[in-house]
């Protein structure tokens, strides 16, 4: 079994598959979280995206902001 | 903006009988061409109205995210915080309007709006937080730093002989990669904070970054392929 990569070793070397940019991320953004909240294949619509999240920690909060966001808007009505 | 496919299309349709077709909900997408992109780019009490309830909701993601953010940094609720959000909600409203005819329909409306006043938000916490703290002129502590981490008896013998391979390889990257591979991953430097004292900005930082560490495993895999 192999351990797990350690935090500071994982931030020096960064995800190893294609990864998109953080521009790219970012206009990719909104599609991405609500195709992941619908249980769609998010990763087949913006391949790279997923490694992107993995080596960027801005993106990957706004990510995981935006994802939660929208979920508790879902929850109240207000994302319509 | 009214040159908006949708918008030219909605204008155009002449008002017809209901059909079965209008016992259907509208799908999210002619909601947003109704609901908010049309009144938008328009002028006049509707669009003021879009414009007061598009911000009050971007005020709403705009403290989630502030709220988020400064309780990962640790930051105390303060009138400064409260500014933040109000002055993130005003940027993201700013850059929605600049690119209401860019919105290529991924998403829902306001989920796109989100990103906007999320994104504008934790740039701002980040910056607020590092705002009173020095970085290293060069990056030469933050390898000292590493190679003490690899001698560490607290980390496995397996990470601390990766490190100490790291430590060797970086000081064959080019001093800019080196200076922003250790700042970010080592120092903890926020991208965007580095971003503004570098004169840079996020995107070209991270392609910096992605460079040195391709540069860095490639480095290692000759060094397993060659040792």
């Amino acid at each position: 079994m192999t351990s797990p990569t350690p935090p500071l070793v994982a931030a020096l070397l960064g995800p190893a598959g294609p990864e998109i940019g953080c521009d790219e991320c970012f206009e990719r953004l909104d599609g991405y979280v609500e195709l992941e909240i619908a249980g769609a294949d998010a990763e087949a619509s913006t391949p790279g995206m997923r490694a992107h999240l993995d080596g960027c920690p801005a993106c990957s909060e706004e990510h995981q902001s935006l994802h939660a966001f929208v979920l508790t808007s879902n929850e109240e009505g207000d994302n319509a | 903006m009214s040159d908006l496919p949708g918008i030219r299309a909605a204008q155009q349709a002449a008002p017809a009988a209901p059909s079965a077709t209008d016992l259907v909900p509208p799908s999210p997408r002619q909601d947003d061409d109704a609901r908010w992109l049309t009144p938008l780019a328009s002028s006049g009490p509707a669009h003021d109205r879009a414009v007061r309830e598009l911000h009050l909701l971007l005020l709403r993601a705009s403290t989630f995210e502030v709220r988020r953010r400064s309780a990962a940094l640790g930051l105390s609720a303060s009138s400064e915080l409260d500014d933040i959000a109000n002055q993130a909600a005003d940027d993201a409203l700013l850059a929605i309007m600049s690119r209401l005819d860019r919105f290529e329909r991924r998403s829902k409306f306001t989920t796109w709006a989100y990103k906007f006043a999320i994104h504008s938000a934790g740039v701002a916490v980040r910056r607020h937080a590092w705002r009173n703290r020095d970085l290293s002129p060069d990056s030469s502590e933050s390898l000292e730093h590493l190679t003490r981490l690899s001698d560490d008896p607290g980390e496995a013998a397996e990470t601390r002989e990766l490190l100490a391979r790291i430590a060797t390889a970086i000081t064959r990257l080019t001093a800019h990669q080196r200076d922003v591979l250790l700042a970010l991953a080592v120092d903890g430097v926020p991208i965007d904070v580095l971003a503004d004292r570098l004169s840079s900005n996020r995107n070209a930082l991270y392609k910096t970054l992605h460079d040195a560490r391709a540069r860095l495993r490639g480095l290692l895999d000759d060094e397993e392929t060659t040792g």
